[in-house]
């Protein structure tokens, strides 16, 4: 019998994982999400309610798990999804953040949002037609946004008769091409989100899988400390000058550590300026610290006084970043109005926020195939090509290989402020002339995205 | 001097440098009150005295720290809110030496700019308040407490949510939010929410009042209340409209899981008289928090959506 004290000390020490779904629209998403949901004892009685009751009127004779998790009115009367939902459920192991994505090609921008900033992504395909197109998009989604960890759920086990051979070869084809495109961690895994085999409970029909259900793999996946092993990255937000009586001369450097440790005594240099000093202190939250890291938000306090502002870096004098106002990237289009060569835009980058040109779109990406398309002049939503722009001002980026968090950008529409593209600074599987040697061709026509 | 605030080692790994998830999302929110200082001109903190809007404040407060917080607070007055939690609004906002502005719906309805609706729920009203002090006081980004979890409408908002100048939200017309690359960029007129709870839960702000050590108002907590059934709700005695004669009165030990309106505001039986006796009452819960005690999210399956389409927190 533990005390609520010790049951509390219990919750609060948990940790967060991040993750994404993606899956085509008749792959059982939904219904696998309200699987894990309900099965997690995540769904709480009035949800199942609403969810019984809306089932009942349609005349389904079981309530509609996907139910749980299409909210908007125009979904439900399409029965998609039209946009990135968040979840939120809890085991006694871990606190789960879920990035619910759409598969429906129209919405692939989505599954980059989700992907951005997930741990883990899952990727579902249906038993009866193994890897399609979709699935490979999806998977060179997950391997450009460097998502470290990615789960292939393969479902609907229950109408191919739970074979093990329908499993085998749909895994081994996935993940020969995840890992051609550099997904470092692939887990599959046979269910069946309709009867609940292998989503929260271990199947009683297929004993020959030996492997976690997807919610035990989500528990103990190792949430990734990537961040803390890269050269530490200090984007400065906001500058704190009380100027108060109490603290007539604190200068304090606030922002949220984006990669790597930073300790007291440490030799930096702001960025792009180039000027040094040391770090005088480090507070967390109110909290005087000697050491902090990623993705910790502080303050620093540095020995000499110098002009920094919102916007600099502030990085480890023996691993600062170059700067450059030539940036080449992958980007993923995401707006409605195309970009062109020419272009005039912002790009933001961690704090700053700098002009830019669009100087050239060496190529675009088609994911079916991942053929590339030199010089196609412009990127239309849901494009993923090359592009080199030119800046206003210097950036301190690394390489979106060597930190999703300052090798990554937007590019904004100066006029009306629309999010225009993600960018991911360096070279990806995009920039590589042909496709890996085992991509397999495309087997239908017309689906450029 | 510590070596870590906060420090939980991750059971799930051997990593040296792990956070728990409680400190994951204060970092994040922290991060996302920075952003806004730093890239706004004239932000505004929604700030009722109920859980969610403390620990905002609680927030803001650490984020800027030894500083003030550099924004005012504003606070749709239904006319129909605990007298609690009103006067723990006002003992904060001195306490912190804060500026308060009160957009009253009650003022609304004196001057005829507003009907009272015919089952006196006051909620829905707040918004054309709202969405008018927001014009008038010129603010360019509004901090409020929802959190995804709450209800499926909120599940696809962003955290920093663009609303025309008619302060409505388009689902379609939201940018896409990648990384923790936060856009904020508007046309003058044009204002963005922000909602730096979004990625918490209801256990999660419980465990970090409790961690914090942060006072809340009384009526949080079990105590005895004159209350009476309404639509399957307890709700409180009072002059804004209950009960009525067909209606029974009865003294219950209750308290509050969440804290709007009187009208709209039910209470749940509870002798949870303490922060680790209400984190242990809600880890078990089989009812999520605006099913338990919201009579205005019950309206229509769709009601959220709508309301947030008007311009709704």
């Amino acid at each position: 019998m533990t005390s609520t004290t010790e049951q509390f000390a219990d919750v609060s020490a948990t940790t967060l994982l991040r993750f994404a779904t993606a899956g085509s629209v008749d792959d059982g998403k939904s219904t696998l999400v309200g699987r894990l949901l309900h099965d997690s004892k995540s769904v709480l009685t009035d949800q199942m309610e609403a969810v019984e009751a809306v089932s009942a009127q349609r005349g389904q004779d079981t309530p509609d798990l996907a139910l749980l998790t299409d909210g908007l009115r125009a979904e439900r009367e399409q029965g998609i999804t039209i946009d990135v939902a968040y979840r939120y459920f809890a085991t006694a192991r871990r606190r789960f953040i879920l990035a619910d994505t759409p598969g429906h090609v129209q919405y692939t921008r989505n599954m980059v949002t989700g992907a951005s900033t997930a741990d883990l992504a899952v990727v579902l395909v249906d038993a009866r037609n193994g890897v399609i197109e979709q699935t490979r998009r999806h998977a060179a989604v997950a391997a450009l946004l460097r998502v470290p960890h990615v789960v292939l759920a393969v479902n609907k086990m229950d109408l191919v008769g739970y074979q093990e051979s329908v499993f085998a070869a749909i895994a081994e084809e996935f993940t020969a091409y995840a890992s051609d495109l550099g997904v470092p961690e692939i887990t599959a895994i046979p269910i069946s989100a309709l009867a609940g085999d292998n989503v929260v409970d271990a199947s009683a029909n297929m004993d020959w899988y030996g492997g976690p259900t997807v919610l035990e793999h989500l528990e103990t996946v190792p949430v990734s400390h990537d961040l803390t092993a890269c050269p530490a990255r200090f984007p400065v937000q906001y500058v704190i000058r009380p100027q108060s009586a109490e603290h007539p001369d604190y200068r304090g450097y606030a922002g949220q550590i984006a990669s790597g440790v930073l300790r007291v005594g440490e030799a930096v240099t702001v960025l792009p300026s180039g000027r040094t000093s040391v770090i005088e202190g480090i507070d967390a939250l109110g909290e005087p610290v000697d050491i902090a890291w990623a993705p910790q938000s502080v303050t620093l306090r540095l020995k000499d006084d110098i002009d920094i502002s919102r916007g600099d870096l502030i990085a480890p004098s023996a691993n600062a970043p170059a700067t450059t106002q030539d940036v080449e990237a992958t980007v993923c289009h995401v707006a409605d109005q195309p970009l062109a060569v020419g272009a005039r835009v912002l790009i933001k980058h961690t704090t700053r926020t700098v002009k830019a040109i669009v100087k050239e779109i060496p190529s675009r990406l088609t994911l079916d195939d991942l053929s590339q398309h030199p010089n196609p002049g412009q990127l239309v939503a849901n494009d993923i090509g090359r592009v080199v722009v030119r800046t206003a001002e210097p950036l301190a980026l690394d390489a979106y290989a060597d930190s999703r968090r300052t090798g990554s950008f937007l590019l904004i529409d100066p006029a009306d402020g629309t999010t225009l593209a993600a960018g991911m600074a360096g070279e990806s599987f995009a920039s590589k002339a042909g496709p890996p040697t085992s991509a397999v061709q495309a087997d239908e026509e017309g689906w450029d995205f | 001097m510590t070596t870590a605030a906060h420090l939980h080692t991750d059971s799930g790994s051997d990593a040296p440098y792990a956070l728990s998830h409680l400190d994951a999302l204060e970092s994040e929110a922290v991060h996302i009150f920075r952003e806004v200082a730093g890239e706004f001109e004239k932000p505004v903190i929604l700030f009722s005295g109920g859980k969610d809007s403390i620990v905002m404040l609680h927030l803001a407060l650490k984020a800027f720290a030894p500083a003030p917080v550099p924004f005012t607070l504003l606070h749709v007055d239904t006319g129909h809110n605990f007298p609690e939690v009103l006067e723990y609004r006002d003992r904060t906002v001195a306490r912190h030496g804060l500026r308060l502005h009160v957009a009253s719906v009650q003022e609304y309805i004196d001057a005829g700019k507003l009907r009272e609706r015919p089952d006196g729920t006051r909620n829905p009203l707040q918004t054309v308040p709202l969405t008018e002090a927001i014009q008038s006081l010129k603010f360019d980004a509004v901090f409020g407490g929802g959190r995804r979890d709450e209800e499926k409408a909120r599940a696809k908002e962003r955290v920093f949510s663009l609303r025309d100048e008619f302060s409505q939200w388009d689902p379609r017309r939201q940018r896409p939010e990648l990384w923790q690359l936060y856009n904020g960029r508007h046309a003058p007129g044009e204002h963005v929410r922000v909602f730096p709870l979004s990625n918490w839960t209801e256990l999660d702000v419980w465990q970090y009042i409790a961690r914090e050590g942060i006072e809340l108002p009384e009526i949080y907590f079990a105590h005895e209340r004159e209350v009476f059934l309404r639509n399957g709700m307890w709700l409180t005695a009072g002059e804004w409209g209950g009960p009525k004669e067909s209606e029974t009165p009865e003294t219950r030990l209750i308290r509050y899981r969440t804290v709007g309106d009187m009208s709209c505001t039910g209470a749940v039986d509870s002798d949870a008289t303490s922060l680790d006796a209400v984190i242990a009452e809600i880890a078990v819960s089989r009812l999520t928090e605006r099913g338990a005690t919201r009579a205005d999210d019950k309206m229509s399956e769709a009601a959220m959506e709508d309301r947030k389409r008007e311009g709704y927190f």
